[in-house]
């Protein structure tokens, strides 16, 4: 019985990749989860904003880096992180004024909404691989770990250990940074209120003299801020691949859709638990048991619920459940 | 132009386009765009069914579709002896005891115990036949992968003729229609979408990984064809002596009367669908749809059960999906999970529904024509633009050379840029509703 190596195990395997993971969909639950409180709609366009983001970032850290620019042990796409949110929140306001502008005047149907926003991914899906071409990009330079399991081995004596990749304490610090900052100006300032109160009741707040094309001017420089974030430190802990952002959608969503959609405490709460529970659910447990139980009684099977082939299926079926058992999510959602 | 002459006008400008390519290209290419258009007419319509008629949102067009390709090879496969000796009890055995804990929990979530009690017997149930699963199902699955899995590897089909999967497909996607309606449906549109989205990628994650049941990634080919091979045809004394009566080329002809029998084939599936969706359409069940969909409270009000009427339309529409995805097989021969893409198939069906007309059969038709004609002739446009655009710069600038190797991914930006206009400038479509 060995207590210390299966945590050590888990945190390697389930923990640390999880908490990554879900920073990841958190900041992207988020962005779909303030369009959504404000502008009623679901944005299928938010995975290819994310990706044009990351975009962006690729081709100015190449930039870069053939002048000879990098930022020590960190990647070196985190000092051109700044530009890429520039241009993607100039391409989200251009999205608003050129698209979803006219639609909001005339007051038109969710729906009509939703599919502007399929013309827009179709749109940007194009622009991005007609750019920088649909194969995999990996951008990540720097120091890959901060300390590695041999390190962490050496130092405690375990034989088990985990090791900190550098992106992963990257993302987890960035996000809940992201985040604080995120609910203290929800909160506490005057334009983060008029916001919710926005969301809350649009005809009251037009009443009360909150301009609404600064409040969707807003949401949209902080969906596309957040996108960005999301999809840079998702392309530096895995890699860039153009395609995998319409697959993010779905994790996304359901993430969003778990906390309760247009609630942000509920999306950031949501990405960990869509992230934790996919790994938990295809992680092969037979180490962990062999070390946790009694000598001769660990299993002789992988002790694995789903191969990890379906960690994509994972987040479909946490969506299931949470429509069946509570559709308001678990946050009860809708308003900011 | 009343709306017949405007009818005939867009048809027949689009028949002269199939026409010009058959003429400056050759036949055999303008004959297989057209089928594909055809099938694409298919989904369109199914598409239009949901959306046009009860105002549903779909987005797992791709999983529907797929799912009617999987039927395609499980009718149409002749089956394989030893791997069904070999792991058949084991998979037979675990698909009796998924029903069995299908049927029990529905028997459960039927009675009247409490909410916790019914939940964490269905959990135990799932939890069981999983751990069963397990037992019974794993080793004849990893007993069947094993067995030539260069050349076989998988159960195979029953054998049938194809044409028997279309019918299949559409019932297959019905069911799975039938189960996310039922969660889904009810709730805000939004969710449907959302649901169906990740519907879709659980099927093609399925498809890609049970090698048992498809082989996998490792693609199905040389389905059964209904209709005769090339090779037949040009053998037989009949087409010969027909072929140089008229001074056809032999090799060419045979390839062009294969895809004519496909064509037929195809035409009388969209000509019984068109007819069958206009006859529900004009009928007091499709005025009832509208009726929901225009003002779906006061549908309740005067009776109409709005969620069971959703459901039913979602379960038709899904299945001429399927349908047509098992006519997409047909024609391809194999069957390939990795080319299952959202964006070829879930979001083009929506803009062949959305620019042809939403809630307008002969509009989805016309859509699904238009669109998939500029699909495949995006490439070569997409081409010529960028030639264009770069022909000042040096043959050898890389710019150049990188954006004509992604030339071919204009065809997103264009299918973008159609959807948006036509939202936005005729938001009714080619054929507005009713007309």
């Amino acid at each position: 019985m060995d207590y210390l190596n299966a945590l050590a195990l888990i945190t390697n395997y389930i923990l640390l990749p999880g908490l990554t993971y879900g920073s990841q969909l958190a900041l992207g639950a988020l962005g779909v989860t303030l369009i959504y409180a404000v502008l009623r709609f679901s944005n299928f366009a938010h995975g290819e904003i994310m990706s044009f983001g990351t975009m962006v970032c690729i081709l100015f850290t190449w930039l870069g880096q053939s002048y000879g620019i990098n930022f020590g042990f960190l990647p070196t796409a985190l000092l051109f992180l700044p530009i890429a949110i520039l241009f993607s929140v100039i391409y989200c306001i251009l999205l608003e004024r050129i698209v979803f502008y006219y639609y909001r005047t005339k007051k038109s149907d969710p729906i009509v909404f939703l599919i502007a926003s399929i013309g827009v991914m179709f749109f940007t899906a194009g622009l991005i691989r007609f750019i920088i071409g649909p194969s995999d990009q990996s951008f990540n330079d720097g120091v890959r770990f901060l300390f590695t399991v041999r390190d962490f081995k050496n130092f405690t004596g375990l034989n088990e250990g985990f090791g900190l990749k550098t992106t992963q304490a990257i993302t987890v610090i960035t996000t809940i940074a992201l985040c604080f900052l995120l609910f203290w100006f929800l909160n506490k300032t005057r334009t983060g209120k008029s916001m919710r109160a926005f969301s809350d009741n649009e005809d009251l707040a037009l009443l009360s003299g909150i301009d609404p094309n600064k409040v969707v001017l807003l949401t949209w420089v902080i969906a596309g801020g957040l996108a960005t974030f999301a999809g840079v430190l998702y392309g530096l802990d895995k890699v860039y691949k153009p395609f995998i952002f319409l697959q993010m959608l779905l994790p996304i969503f359901s993430a969003a859709i778990v906390g309760g959609v247009g609630n942000p405490l509920g999306a950031f709460v949501g990405g960990y638990i869509i992230a934790l529970s996919e790994l938990f659910v295809t992680f092969a447990y037979k180490k962990v048991l062999g070390y946790i139980l009694p000598e001769g009684l660990g299993p002789d099977s992988m002790m694995q619920f789903l191969s990890t082939d379906y960690k994509f299926a994972v987040s479909f079926i946490i969506l299931v459940i949470v429509l069946i058992i509570r559709p308001t999510g678990i946050f009860s959602g809708k308003t900011l | 132009m009343s709306f017949i002459q405007r009818r005939i006008v867009i048809f027949s400008t689009f028949f002269f386009a199939i026409v010009l390519i058959g003429l400056l290209q050759s036949w055999n290419v303008a004959l297989g765009i057209f089928n594909l258009c055809l099938i694409s007419a298919t989904m369109a319509l199914g598409v239009n069914i949901q959306l046009g008629y009860a105002g549903i949102f779909n987005a797992g067009v791709m999983g529907f579709a797929a799912l009617g390709g999987l039927a395609a090879v499980l009718i149409s496969y002749p089956p394989v002896p030893e791997t069904i000796s070999l792991g058949g009890a084991g998979i037979l055995l675990s698909a009796i005891i998924i029903a069995i804990a299908t049927l029990a929990s529905i028997f459960v979530s039927r009675s009247y115990l409490s909410k916790l009690y019914k939940r964490t017997t269905i959990f135990a149930f799932i939890l069981i036949s999983l751990f069963l699963i397990n037992i019974y199902g794993s080793p004849a699955v990893e007993k069947i992968e094993s067995f030539e899995p260069a050349a076989s590897g998988f159960l195979g089909g029953f054998g049938l003729p194809i044409i028997f999967s279309w019918v299949v497909g559409g019932v297959f996607a019905g069911i799975v229609a039938f189960v996310i309606g039922k969660i889904t449906l009810g709730l805000r549109s939004d969710y449907l979408a959302i649901a169906t989205l990740g519907i879709a990628e659980v099927i093609i994650y399925i498809l890609k990984n049970e090698d048992w049941l498809t082989r996998g990634v490792k693609n199905v080919n040389g389905l059964p064809r209904p209709v005769p091979y090339e090779i037949r045809l040009q053998e037989s004394t009949w087409f010969i002596d027909f072929c140089e009566r008229y001074n056809f080329p032999i090799v060419e002809s045979s390839s062009i009367l294969v895809k004519l029998c496909y064509c037929s084939l195809f035409l009388a599936v969209v000509t019984i669908l068109f007819v069958m969706s206009e006859i529900a359409l004009k009928s007091p069940w499709g005025r009832m749809m509208r009726a929901i969909r225009d003002n779906e409270i006061s549908a309740r009000a005067m009776g109409k059960n709005v969620k069971a009427r959703h459901l039913e339309i979602f379960i038709l529409g899904s299945a001429i999906i399927g349908l047509a995805g098992a006519m997409l097989t047909t024609l391809e021969g194999q069957f390939t999970p990795t080319t299952y893409q959202p964006l070829r198939f879930t979001f083009t069906v929506w803009v062949m529904v959305i620019i042809g007309g939403t809630g307008n059969n002969y509009g989805s038709i016309i859509g699904g024509f238009i669109v998939w004609l500029l699909w495949v002739e995006a490439e070569p446009i997409g081409l010529y633009l960028v030639e264009l655009i770069t022909s000042p710069l040096n043959e050898t600038n890389p710019l150049r050379i990188q954006l004509l190797t992604n030339a071919a991914h204009m065809r997103y930006i264009m299918m973008g840029l159609l959807l948006l206009l036509v939202l936005r400038f005729s938001p009714k479509g080619i054929f507005p509703e009713g007309k």
